[in-house]
């Protein structure tokens, strides 16, 4: 079977699970819509590998599919494109997504809402895989804002709660204002290259435009507003906010959405666009940076936190710092390899954590868990590989991306020394507030009074291949120094490097380097297994635990004052002013008709009126005489001829 | 009847309210069933147009040319070409839609009530066919009368207030656009020692920028205030929430648009020099991007659920001038795509309203929340109508709202950076809207046993829904449908357009032509 032809195939098959559920799902039974929509994705990801495998053995390593013209404003087809880059994301979308489902089985067994939730997890993998395959920029917009929509819904699924419905609508709305960067970085593109399809872009950048070192230019503002995009999907500063909330979700959602999708979609979306970022130093520079600063940033919140689900949250929004900082500096490849190790371990801690929480009846502080190893003994062994992988121990999945990542910010001609400092203590961060969450839940003294249980198999299966892929999938890609290993260890980069190239490869493979950084994570563990109950009381400790207080910022400044604010001063204005000023035309109008009314009766009339009284009143002498009685008439008629006679007599 | 197939679709509505006035008052359904079947068929009538319509003309079609008041050089003359084959499309649907909805939401003075929709159906179907601008403007009028009535008779409590004010407002600025009618007919007269209304004889008049500036500011005001752009809006959120249902929903859906139309079709074509001035583009432009934005705004603080819809329409009409006077192609087929696009997500939306309206009598969003529960089916649907008025890709304002961004941004770039914050505020109110009224728990106990969607509300969802999926996936037919009329206009202002977009496209072409690097082969299916 050609499963080049068919990649097509691979979003819409979850997007067939997803229309099945909103018209059919409520009237399926529990098991097979647990069958239907995990086997929608696993089929996805049985054609993801086929597709993969023939496309290795292609000589071009890509390959397009274009079903027909979409959008003709800006020339976007409906097409599909597969390359490496791709085939790594679509593997882990549906592989990990897969997993995802199987355990979302068991965990939402007894919750309402079944079929609705599985169909948003469906057009949740829909979305991510159209973000991913997508061939042109316009066409990854439709994932990219799908994923935010299916956010939404799916953080927002709890929707009786407000605290759900709130960070559904965050997470939308935050996303949102990356996308406005997104879109206008997108139309750049456009008027710089005059296309929006990803080959013809990568092309004319890399042969028609030269690198802006030297001044800030329209390539590189272009680089920004993608970037913008960025941080808005991919939760960096300023724009992580909502991350931390989307854990309102269920778990298995959070787990979808850290680990497998949406977070990954602005790493994915730089590392599409390389040849651009490679042009503009200078917006690298700020990838960089802003990686780098988000990464130690949140792991100085994650320390302070003592919900199980927010410590991971703050974790993923460190790691994906990591990735951005690499990607900053040029190290693309590192940035998906570690975005394809983190998807393991990321999903397995979350996983985990679900499936604590399930098991100690819905609590998620930790400070009243502890001791829950002899009875989760499953969870806590693949928690326990999970946490040794994302601390960077040697031979875990984590240890070999961030170790190359730290290599990479030191040596690469992009990078810095500072930064990498700032990475190597992010790493010993992330080891002390991770080995804290693990001995708050799983060691110590029972703080907690309800019966804990193991989960069903349904729910630890999942979790033991994820363990497996959190140990493996490192070795894909094995440091440098390690030359005793062959290079098939190295194959990760091997395959990317068709999409990236080599250029761009490290110049210090440092023995050292490793050392230093396996030497903060044994450090930060240690540190943990000390002080994991301990709690500082001070203004610096308060302000870590409130996350530096930035949500209440925004929302003093934009939520409340900006939109709010804003909205209801507009209001007022359009009611007084606008409208005031229509009403007031219409009183105006009826005002000056009143005054004509008065101008008339009394006016106009009044003149007419006035004449005829002027005239009456110069008739009035003349009335007195002209009674109308003919005897008077009579005797003045005859007094006058009396009077004419004797007139005359006289004279 | 082929070759009057033009006059049939215009005055179908018109026969059938003559038939409607044959019917008793007391056989109610009998008034119903007959609106409603007249309502359809002037739908179908209309179909034709688009199966014979041939999108590669450059000229009119279906035109019909008749003498109408010779003495004044009046002629009944009409005909279409792609802008306002859409817009036609969209007349007849949404008033056979809005005829439907009335069902049950109309319960008083029916024969008049649907005598008037029907003849309001012909005086817009008259307004985006006519090729004259003296039966243009009996038209433009003859909109207002039967409008003021659905709204004075079957309106909400201050319907009398909302009624004078539209009227009052539309036929003070509709005086003002005559005004700058007549001096087009008199300056042709002084040209050419000929009386006519004909807007394709209009079209060689020789008029100075001068000249040219006073008619357009005159047309503006008969146009901005039925679009309506900011700052002559006031007239439309109370007009929308005094006026029953199906009245907003004909209101956004259509006559809102007889205002952009106005712009491409007289102003552009019939003004260029003064449309392409940079102060007049430029105060357009900027009213349009006020519009957008304030519009949200103040939609984002509205209590009141109709009035919230109708300040959005504010905001999206914003996007729809802005694209026009982004004077490029993508603009102007951006804004009218976006016309239609508007017509079918507010529409869905005042049909929202409308659907709880009938069953609560309040429009206070504060009295709903929770009803997601009870009634899941609605809310979907509301979900759709809300994502698609959104701009989310897929649905059909995506389509729209980047078509005149990506113009916006050829023309400006400063315009399309304010009008994408539009597009995230426009987010904002609608999942605000859509949290307060659906999700949540249910505090109103009013509220708790509300019914679902019955088959009647979703006979007028339907279309709608399909109508949103299908431009938001496969919009290249209304492309292909607007590129020539797009191109006459867009050279009419900018003659030289063309050539120099070519030229650019050749110095920006890069010096090593883009590889064909895979062959794109047609999915198998």
């Amino acid at each position: 079977m050609n499963f080049l032809e068919l990649i097509w195939l691979i979003p819409l098959i979850p997007l067939a699970g997803a229309a099945a559920m909103l018209f059919l799902g409520r009237h399926l039974p529990k098991t097979v819509i647990s069958f239907l929509c995990p086997g929608a994705v696993f089929l996805s990801f049985l054609i993801s590998a086929g597709a993969v495998i023939q496309l290795a053995g292609t000589a071009g390593k890509t390959h397009e599919v274009v079903q027909f013209m979409w959008l003709p404003a800006l020339n976007a087809q409906w097409g599909f494109f597969l390359d490496p880059l791709s085939s790594v994301m679509i593997l882990v979308v549906t592989g990990i997504g897969f997993l995802i489902h199987v355990y979302a089985v068991g965990y939402m067994a007894h919750e309402g809402g079944f079929y609705r939730f599985f169909g948003y997890l469906n057009l949740f993998v829909f979305f991510m895989l159209m973000l991913v395959l997508a061939n042109n920029y316009l066409l990854l917009f439709v994932g990219w804002e799908g994923v935010g929509l299916c956010s939404y819904l799916l953080i927002g699924f709890y929707f009786d709660r407000k605290s759900a419905g709130d960070a559904g609508k965050k997470a939308f709305i935050v996303n949102r204002i990356g996308d406005a960067g997104f879109i206008i970085g997108v139309l750049l593109i456009w008027q710089l290259t005059g296309s929006l399809r990803f080959v013809d872009v990568n092309h004319a950048f890399e042969h028609g435009f030269t690198a802006e070192t030297a001044a800030w230019g329209v390539l590189s503002t272009t680089a920004l507003m993608l970037f913008i995009g960025a941080t808005g999907k991919s939760a960096q500063f300023p724009l992580y906010v909502w991350l931390p909330d989307a854990m309102e979700g269920p778990t298995p959602v959070s787990a979808l959405i850290h680990a497998a999708t949406m977070v990954t979609a602005g790493v994915y979306m730089i590392c599409r666009t390389h040849v651009l970022f490679e042009l503009t130093p200078m917006a690298s520079n700020i990838v960089a940076v802003t990686g780098a600063f988000t990464a130690i940033f949140a792991a100085t919140i994650a320390i302070a936190q003592n919900d199980i689900k927010r410590v991971l949250a703050y974790s993923t929004v460190s790691q994906l710092g990591y990735m951005f900082l690499a990607a900053g500096v040029g190290a693309y490849w590192v940035a998906i390899f570690h975005l394809f190790t983190h998807a393991f371990f990321k999903a397995l801690l979350f996983l985990g954590a679900g499936s604590v929480i399930h098991g100690v009846g819905g609590e998620q502080d930790m400070r009243k868990m502890g001791g829950l190893k002899k009875y989760m003994p499953v969870t806590h062994a693949v928690m326990f590989i999970a946490t040794l992988a994302i601390s960077g121990i040697p031979g875990f999945a984590g240890f070999f991306s961030k170790d190359e990542i730290l290599a990479q910010v030191w040596g690469s001609v992009h990078g810095s020394k500072v930064l990498w400092a700032v990475g190597l203590t992010t790493a010993a961060m992330t080891a002390f507030y991770m080995w804290r969450m693990m001995y708050m839940t799983f060691y110590g003294a029972e703080r907690s009074h309800v019966h804990a249980h193991e989960s069903p198999k349904v729910m630890t299966v999942p979790l033991m291949v994820l363990a497996l892929g959190s140990i493996v999938a490192g070795w894909f890609a094995v440091p440098r120094w390690w030359t005793f290993l062959p290079d098939s260890f190295r194959f990760f980069d091997t395959w990317l490097a068709h999409v990236f190239g080599r250029e761009n490869g490290p110049t210090i493979p440092d023995a050292a380097l490793t050392l230093a950084s396996v030497g903060v994570a044994v450090l930060g563990i240690f540190v943990a297994s000390r002080l994991y109950l301990r709690v500082w009381d001070g203004p610096l400790y308060r302000a870590m635990q409130n996350k530096w207080y930035v949500d209440e910022i925004y929302d003093f400044l934009f939520v409340n004052g900006l939109a709010k604010g804003g909205g209801e001063l507009l209001g007022a204005f359009d009611r007084t002013i606008v409208d005031g000023g229509v009403n007031g035309a219409g009183w105006l109008t009826r005002f000056s008709s009143t005054v004509s009314i008065w101008w008339d009766t009394w006016i106009v009339d009044g003149m007419v009126r006035l004449s005829s009284f002027a005239v009456k009143l110069a008739g009035y002498p003349v009335r007195l005489i002209q009674t109308g009685y003919v005897q008077s008439y009579a005797l003045v008629f005859v007094a006058g001829v009396l009077a004419i006679i004797g007139f005359y007599f006289v004279r | 009847m082929t070759e009057h197939i033009l006059s049939w679709v215009l005055f179908t509505p018109v026969i059938g309210m003559l038939l409607l006035l044959l019917i008793p008052s007391e056989k109610k359904n009998l008034i119903r069933w007959w609106a409603n079947i007249v309502g359809v068929v002037g739908f179908l009538i209309s179909i034709p147009l688009v199966t014979n319509f041939d999108k590669n003309a450059a000229s009119f079609q279906y035109v019909e040319k008749f003498d109408w008041i010779p003495s004044i050089g009046a002629t009944y003359s009409i005909g279409i070409d792609g802008i306002s084959l859409l817009l036609i499309m969209l007349t007849t649907m949404m008033t056979s839609i809005s005829i439907l909805c009335s069902w049950s939401s109309i319960q008083d003075r029916l024969k008049e009530y649907y005598a008037m929709f029907l003849l309001l159906g012909t005086a817009m179907l008259g307004v985006f066919m006519s090729l004259d601008f003296f039966l243009f403007y009996v038209f433009w009028e003859l909109v207002l009368i039967p409008m003021y009535f659905i709204i004075g008779i079957w309106g909400g409590e201050r319907k009398l207030y909302a009624a004078i004010k539209f009227f009052l407002y539309t036929a003070l600025a509709s005086v003002l656009m005559l005004l700058g009618i007549l001096v087009l007919y008199f300056q042709y007269h002084q040209q050419y020692g000929v009386y006519t209304f004909e807007f394709s004889k209009l079209m060689s008049l020789n008029m100075a920028l001068d000249m040219q500036r006073w008619v357009f500011w005159s047309l503006f005001l008969g146009f901005a205030v039925k679009v309506p752009m900011f700052p002559f809006h006031t007239w439309l959120p109370d007009a929308h929430t005094e006026a029953p249902t199906a009245g907003s929903v004909i209101l956004a859906g259509v006559l809102l648009k007889m205002g952009t139309y106005g712009f491409i079709r007289f102003s552009l074509p019939l003004l260029p020099k003064a449309s392409i001035d940079p102060t007049i583009v430029r105060v357009l432009a900027v009213l349009s991007i006020i519009g957008i934005i304030y519009g949200a705004l103040v939609s984002l603080m509205q209590k009141d659920w109709k009035k919230l819809v109708a300040y959005s329409s504010v905001s999206h009409l914003g996007f729809c001038t802005l694209g026009i006077f982004a004077l490029n192609p993508n603009g102007l087929t951006g804004s009218v795509i976006q016309q239609i696009n508007h017509g079918i997500s507010t529409g869905m939306l005042f049909l929202i309203v409308g659907v709880v309206y009938e069953r609560r009598h309040t429009r206070l969003i504060s009295e709903y929340g929770g009803l997601a529960h009870v009634m899941p089916k609605f809310a979907t649907v509301f979900a759709i109508a809300m994502l698609s008025s959104a701009g989310l890709p897929m649905l059909n304002g995506f389509i729209g709202e980047f078509t005149i961004v990506a113009g916006a941004f050829e023309a400006n770039r400063a315009w399309a950076g304010f009008a994408v914050t539009g597009i995230v505020l426009g987010a904002a109110y609608l999942l605000w809207l859509f949290q307060r009224t659906m999700l949540g728990k249910i505090t109103n106990e009013k509220n708790a046993n509300l019914p679902d969607l019955n088959w009647r509300e979703w006979a007028y969802f339907t279309p709608l829904i399909v109508l949103a999926f299908w431009i938001g996936l496969y919009p290249k037919p209304l492309f292909e449908i607007l590129e020539k009329p797009v191109a006459n206009i867009v050279m009419r202002v900018r003659p030289d357009y063309y050539q120099n977009q070519n030229r650019i496209r050749e110095a920006a072409a890069p010096a090593v032509p883009a590889p064909v690097a895979v062959i794109p082969v047609p999915a198998s299916h």
